[in-house]
């Protein structure tokens, strides 16, 4: 829906191409267009306005203007800005030395705190906590049984006192946490509109009776420009310790997170990337930088394929796209977890560069039928046939087009398909691989 | 207070951030720049306007200056006003109802816009018109909606349909249709669990549910109604096209929307979307859910006309 920023700077310097050198008017029409990728990303405006003041500034410092890709150039500088002010990847608790350690969860209704109670009480009790939730929604209609839910499905406690006074209710579950030796306290709070001062006093009341150890704002990633005032109230409130951004699983560019990061100065420490209660991970400001400007995730995309895998399976076809021993029978599991993805248009959409072919592919929809004849295809191949595709001769073909009622023709073209996946996958893993450290090669920038 | 006195106030803060900021631009300034527009611009993107509806807006505002030939700044005051109420238009949408009975209404959305509240408090709003309403709780996935919706349906006093958490929503819907329309109900809103609109499979589940609707009563679902939440930015725009495309949405009710400085999403969905803002959540209230009018959103916005006028 949205342009994103490669595509945006590409179309500016493609119309400067040939003028020999670019002048200080062209990166600040530059500059416009990293403007409006962020305020399209819903990064709030002032958080905006001062972070191209910042960019531009760097970018007219440096060689930008002598050099031969500028928009390579632009987009590192904008990158490294984007993934700095985000913050490192910081997705630790700080825990108690006298226990239990009490975090507290706020936010507006509907940012998914009950649910991130959950997951953040699974996450913490894997690394050998024994939590305690705690019920302190009274307002919203079912949200202690929510979380009694959620404890049940996870084996962990629910302290709940019905619609007792919230402040009580987290008193008496810290004491409760004290008698029966659990170490970590989490506790859910009713979701509240920033503006409502009689419920933000309660936030308040709890924080200075319970004295939390973390505070932590639980935000939904497709907050528009209001995530600054959220956040800063909210801060100015209570003092928050740490984000939560929510919903990063969703389709938002998440502008969001860089607001609530710059107003409040807290780190974000984990990111809410599915409905399971196990999808709660640490927050990676790379990737958000690159989510933020539409530029692609291979790393997401990949961690989406892996998502449905198991971690052996994955590190495995990692390893062989790799050394290039990617095979058709990997070719046909992959396949097959393609399908899982969700909509090929979007799992493209995820890679570099492959902005513009999404938009040729939704002319020509990606036919399933055509999927259906690849399978077929391969499985009227033995198993030695599918390791070793560039030893399949023409007998063989001639077995296999028979096999699976297609015709040779077909044989060949998936063949020739698969050597060209074979190497497009070699050069995306070497190009996330390069990018760690700097080089990251953009194929539509060539 | 009355139904306009509770929208203007609910508007109070919007009120403060979009209209009074508007106002700051046009004033103390001798005469009209580019740097005016600009910053007419950077307010309406701090509303959530977004960017594109932003500028059609400063767009058309520049071309009425032009075409009236003004000079002075301060009269830009009434240009915006009119140009915000052309774009935002005079019509207003009512939820369809089913002459024949009953009016199937769905439910549809992202997680936490507010789907089973505004079931609430539109079942709530109906039951006090004198109708018959059912819910039917299509939210087998989300811990504990279930029950949430029940509430809602004690509370108000009305019917529910319900089956265990887990279930296919698909056999929710079909069995709320049936008992709606053996129990003579003249409404029935279907609760379904929220959903992203980029994760294809759950976007499937939603259509068969739309599918067993249309097919178990010809010409439902009624209305397909989507809540958006107002807090929402640009991603809303995308909720729109995506749950259209998959469920024909038919409407579309606004939530969150009080208390905050984000009225200007209203003006991009309105102008940007072929589908009509039909009620929009000004407060947490049962009566806090109520039919979009454009025009009298513009005045409480602007603070104009009282109740009794």
């Amino acid at each position: 829906m949205f342009k994103g920023l490669g595509e945006r700077l590409d179309d500016i310097f493609k119309s400067l191409k040939g003028k020999g050198r670019i002048t200080e008017d062209d990166v600040s029409q530059a500059m416009r267009e990293v403007k409006m990728a962020l305020l399209e990303a819903d990064v709030n405006f002032k958080v905006v306005k001062e972070f191209v003041a910042q960019v531009k500034e760097r970018a007219i410092g440096q060689d930008v203007l002598e050099s031969l890709s500028p928009a390579q150039q632009v987009i590192k500088i904008v990158k490294d800005e984007l993934t700095e002010l985000l913050g490192g990847t910081q997705a630790k608790i700080n825990i108690a030395s006298k226990p239990p350690t009490i975090i507290m969860l706020v936010g507006l209704q509907g940012a998914g705190k009950t649910t991130t109670a959950g997951k953040l009480a699974k996450l913490l009790s894997k690394q050998g906590r024994r939590p305690l939730l705690v019920a302190g929604d009274i307002y919203r209609p079912a949200a202690i049984k929510q979380l009694q839910v959620l404890g049940e499905q996870l084996n962990i406690p629910v302290f709940s006192m019905g619609q007792e006074n919230p402040v009580k209710i987290a008193q008496s579950a810290v004491e409760n946490a004290n008698s029966t030796g659990r170490d970590l306290v989490i506790i859910d709070t009713a979701g509240r509109l920033h503006v409502n001062e009689e419920l933000m006093d309660e936030l308040a009341n709890i924080k200075g009776t319970v004295k939390p150890h973390e505070i932590l704002l639980v935000v939904d990633a497709m907050t528009g420009q209001e995530a600054v005032n959220v956040a800063d109230t909210f801060n100015q409130k209570l003092g928050l310790d740490g984000i939560i951004m929510t919903k990063l699983d969703g389709d938002a560019r998440g502008g969001a997170a860089l607001s609530v990061r710059k107003v409040t100065g807290t780190p974000i420490k984990f990111a809410g990337m599915g409905e399971k209660l196990d999808a709660l991970e640490p927050f990676h400001p790379d990737r958000m930088a690159d989510r933020i400007l539409g530029m692609g995730d291979v790393l997401t995309l990949i961690e989406k394929a892996q998502a449905n895998f198991d971690a052996e399976q994955a590190a495995k076809l990692n390893k062989k796209i790799r050394q290039a021993e990617f095979n058709l029978e990997d070719f046909l599991e992959q396949m097959q977890q393609v399908k899982k993805l969700g909509p090929l248009e979007q799992v493209l959409g995820m890679i570099p560069g492959m902005g513009k072919l999404t938009k040729q592919l939704k002319d020509q929809q990606v036919d399933e039928k055509e999927m259906g004849q690849v399978e077929a295809i391969i499985y009227s191949m033995t198993t030695w046939e599918r390791q070793h595709p560039e030893k399949i001769d023409g007998s063989r073909k001639k077995r296999i087009a028979r096999g699976s009622g297609t015709r040779v023709q077909d044989v060949n073209q998936l063949l020739k398909q698969f050597e060209q996946t074979r190497k497009m996958m070699k050069q995306i893993s070497n190009m996330t691989k390069g990018g760690k450290k700097g080089k990251m090669k953009l194929p539509f920038l060539q | 207070m009355g139904f306009f006195g509770r929208l203007k106030e609910s508007l109070t803060k919007t009120r403060e951030t979009f209209v009074e900021k508007i106002d700051q631009v046009f004033t103390g300034r001798k005469g009209i720049d580019e740097d005016l527009y600009e910053e007419l611009e950077e307010v309406l993107i701090q509303a959530d306007v977004g960017v594109s509806t932003a500028m059609k807006l400063v767009e058309r505002v520049r071309k009425g200056v032009k075409a009236r030939n003004v000079q002075e700044a301060a009269r830009l005051k009434d240009i915006f006003q009119e140009e915000l109420e052309y774009l935002m238009g005079e019509k207003t949408s009512p939820i369809k109802i089913n002459p024949e009975g009953p009016t199937i209404i769905m439910v549809v959305g992202v997680n936490g816009v507010g789907k089973t509240t505004t079931i609430g408090k539109m079942a709530h709003n109906y039951k006090a018109q004198g109708k018959k309403v059912m819910l039917a709780a299509g939210d087998t996935f989300r811990a504990a909606a279930i029950d949430q919706l029940e509430i809602w349906a004690e509370r108000v006093g009305v019917d529910i349909i319900k089956h265990q958490e887990g279930s296919d929503p698909g056999a929710v819907a079909y069995d709320a249709i049936h008992a709606a329309r053996s129990r003579k109900a003249d409404i029935l809103l279907i609760d379904t669990a929220g959903r992203l609109h980029n994760k294809s499979h759950l976007m499937d589940e939603l259509r068969k549910v739309h599918k067993i609707v249309a097919r178990e009563m010809p010409g439902a679902p009624h209305e397909v109604l989507l809540i958006l939440d107002a807090t929402t930015g640009q991603n809303a725009l995308s909720q729109v096209k995506i749950f259209s495309e998959a469920v024909h949405v038919t409407g579309i009710a606004l939530t969150k929307l009080d208390g905050t400085a984000k009225g200007g999403v209203v003006t991009a969905i309105v102008t940007e979307m072929a589908i009509p803002v039909k009620l929009i959540g000004i407060g947490e209230g049962m009566d806090d859910l109520r039919p979009f009018n454009p025009k009298d959103f513009i005045d409480a916005l602007y603070g104009r006309r009282n109740d009794d006028e």
